[in-house]
């Protein structure tokens, strides 16, 4: 690259400066849908199984969800994940369970679930009870667990991504191998500390892959109404560091790509992957979605993770349909039984409210 | 006892601390290479290399929360703000995640994490350079707020803060870190959070101050000395949690009280004072709790106005012959 400026010869005779041309060349990897296969990524029939029973587990678990937030079971705000689901499950697959970390925005039951964090536990704290994953401390948008490596859960849009770069500190400063995962709306991307956060990760070579899961809307506004450039996963280019575009609603083409990632980042080498998915509820149970047509969703739902997967599984002879209704009794009976639970669980006791605020025991509030 | 400026008393306690414990850190603009803007983190790049002591770009949100993160997954952050006035733009990270994450992960994760540095005025730098962050930060459960007025105090409490399991907010003045005093050279040599220093006993009236504001006290102590007057002096040193017992029965024995507060006045750390004493000792005070602090006003430029703007102590002084009724 030269910024040279360069004579050029005019009418008169005398030179003019102008400028030189720079010329960049810019690679990305893509991991379009139908391209991967169980056998391609090495996955047994057992594994697929799994895949397809996660995913339905969070679909199921938030139908219920809905459900009991219609009968004011569960209060404040409920932001559903469902049409997401292969983002969630595909990822974690490529984590280590008991080494790995993950940290997410509001819409968080799906990666929950994913991480192996109970339905019971999930529930009880949509219902605000003492056995919720939060202990009725967080409700829906402040899931927790530090045994499953859960960093939360957090609400404010943009707000964890510099944490999970500390995450990844930790992980590279105490040299334990681990690698952080940090999942992003396309809302978030225009928050400074998505910008502040990778170009730290990029300079202190941290193991984090940072996943825009991009479901098209910040709230009401599509993608291309906030960003300048709707292509998000260039935004590596600013951070040096590589980025993929992945199509999420295949749950094995985000396998890979967060599989070829995670590895990366166990490099040293962080990296950034836009995800393109759909949600196929409002942002919230408030909002009625007004923003997209009818037929813009009916189309997105035809590409649908789990029906996807389902197919799969017939087309390739990998589960019998009897097997495949077990599952689903199964799933179904587990998110029933976490109604039952969160229901039977008691509310806080007025006390624990002074609970978790300090780890000092006899911290002096004002009463 | 050794004599060190107040910046080397600070460096001192992160020094022992990063010797006795692996897991801390120090990270902040300007505090590596360039060996900090204050220098007060001095040669601990050669002492403790780049892989614990690291530079940032101007990025306070960023490595605020990187800090926060690296505290949940098991490190010990000291993080360095080159002034508090350049953490409005990480205000987000200190709120929403320091002080309340604990709290919302019904106590699974915890921060023991420490941010520091200078705070309140620090000359002709008009407004945004001027700003007094302790009443804000102690409005919020699950950050403790420590402000310090001496090099004793600068790193007995520190060596507590970076040892305490919760976040704490540690704040010092760039007009003090050239400051000398006697420094404990005790083994392990810590303070307790939370408690106030008497720093001067007296039964006429009790001031109240932190950090510059203490020396204000001081001096206005004195010059009631020369008037025949003992003046209690009581600096709070941990803002949150506050010493309320110290103060309380303080003041039920002078039965008089002025505040100084180098912040602004609405809603700052001397209304919660004056409230705290009216709510405990009404019976027992002989006056109105009165207090002193800057104008209601952005900081200004203008030497003059600047002089003009904050606590002088001669506005302590008259305050305290107002509450003692002499004038």
């Amino acid at each position: 690259m030269s910024l040279k400026a360069k004579e050029v010869a005019t009418q008169n005779g005398q030179p003019e400066a102008s400028y030189d041309v720079i010329e960049t060349k810019l690679t990305f990897r893509q991991y379009p849908g139908d391209r991967f296969s169980h056998e391609s990524l090495g996955l047994s029939v057992e594994d697929v199984a799994d895949i397809y029973r996660n995913m339905l587990l969070q679909r199921r678990f938030e139908e219920r969800s809905a459900q009991m937030y219609g009968r004011q079971k569960i209060g404040g705000f409920l932001h559903l994940y469902i049409g997401q689901e292969a983002i969630s499950t595909g990822s974690v697959y490529a984590l280590k369970s008991g080494l790995d970390s993950a940290i997410t925005a509001y819409r968080d039951h799906g990666l929950a679930l994913a991480l192996g964090m109970t339905s019971n536990e999930c529930m009880a704290e949509l219902f605000g009870r003492v056995d919720g994953c939060s202990k009725g401390k967080g409700g829906s948008m402040h899931f927790f667990s530090k045994e499953k490596g859960m960093f939360g859960g957090h609400g404010i849009v943009g707000a964890h991504i510099p944490v999970a770069t500390g995450i990844a500190f930790a992980h590279m400063y105490k040299n334990d191998g681990g690698v952080c995962i940090c999942y992003l709306g396309d809302g978030a991307v225009w928050q400074g500390s998505f910008h502040e956060a990778l170009n730290l990760a990029s300079l202190y070579k941290l193991p984090i892959v940072y996943v825009i899961e991009n479901n098209q809307y910040a709230m009401g506004t599509a993608v291309d109404r906030a960003s300048a450039e709707t292509d998000l996963f260039k935004q590596c280019v600013s951070y040096a560091m590589p980025g993929s575009l992945v199509d999420g609603m295949d749950v094995f083409s985000v396998c890979q790509a967060m599989r070829d990632h995670v590895d990366m980042a166990r490099e040293g080498q962080p990296s950034l992957v836009e995800i393109r998915t759909y949600r196929y509820r409002g942002h919230s149970m408030s909002d009625p979605g007004k923003y997209r047509t009818k037929e813009e969703l009916e189309a997105k739902k035809n590409e649908d993770p789990i029906l996807r997967l389902k197919s799969y599984l017939i087309q390739e002879n990998l589960i019998s349909n009897e097997d495949l209704d077990v599952l689903d009794m199964e799933v179904k009976a587990e998110v029933a039984a976490s109604v039952t639970f969160a229901d039977e669980s008691p509310f806080p006791p007025p006390e624990a409210i002074y609970d978790h605020v300090y780890t000092q025991e006899d911290y002096p509030f004002l009463t | 006892m050794a004599e060190l400026q107040i910046r080397e008393a600070i460096r001192a306690a992160m020094v022992e601390e990063m010797d006795r414990d692996e897991n801390i850190f120090l990270m902040g603009e300007e505090v590596a290479e360039y060996n900090g803007a204050y220098k007060v983190s001095e040669g601990m790049r050669d002492r403790f290399g780049d892989r614990r002591v690291l530079d940032t770009p101007i990025s306070e949100n960023g490595f605020a929360g990187l800090g926060l993160g690296a505290a949940m997954n098991g490190l010990r952050p000291i993080i360095e703000f080159m002034t508090w006035n350049f953490a409005f733009v990480a205000i987000d990270q200190i709120i929403n995640n320091a002080a309340k994450i604990r709290y919302m992960s019904g106590g699974q994760f915890s921060f023991p994490i420490v941010f520091r540095g200078p705070n309140g005025a620090a000359g002709q730098l008009a407004a945004t350079h001027n700003t007094s962050v302790e009443a804000l930060y102690s409005c919020f459960p699950g950050l403790k707020v420590i402000s310090v007025s001496n090099p004793d105090d600068a790193k007995g409490l520190l060596k507590s803060a970076i040892r305490d399991d919760d976040p704490v907010v540690f704040l010092e003045s760039e007009f003090m870190y050239g400051m000398r005093g006697e420094v404990s050279e005790a083994e392990d040599y810590t303070i307790p959070i939370g408690e106030a220093r008497i720093a001067r006993e007296g039964d006429a009236v009790t001031i109240i101050g932190h950090n510059k504001s203490y020396w204000r006290a001081l001096e206005a102590a004195e010059m009631l000395e020369a008037d025949g007057y003992a003046a209690e002096v009581i600096d709070p040193r941990t803002i949150r949690p506050f010493d309320w017992d110290t103060v309380i029965a303080s003041v039920k024995k002078t039965n008089r009280c002025v505040v100084v507060d180098e912040s602004n006045p609405f809603a700052s750390v001397s209304s919660e004072i004056a409230f705290q004493i009216q709510a405990q000792a009404f019976d027992y005070l002989d006056a109105p709790v009165h207090r002193i602090t800057a104008r209601d006003t952005p900081a200004p430029y203008a030497k003059n106005l600047m002089e003009y703007y904050l606590p002088s102590t001669e506005d302590v002084y008259r305050a305290c012959r107002a509450v003692m009724y002499l004038d």
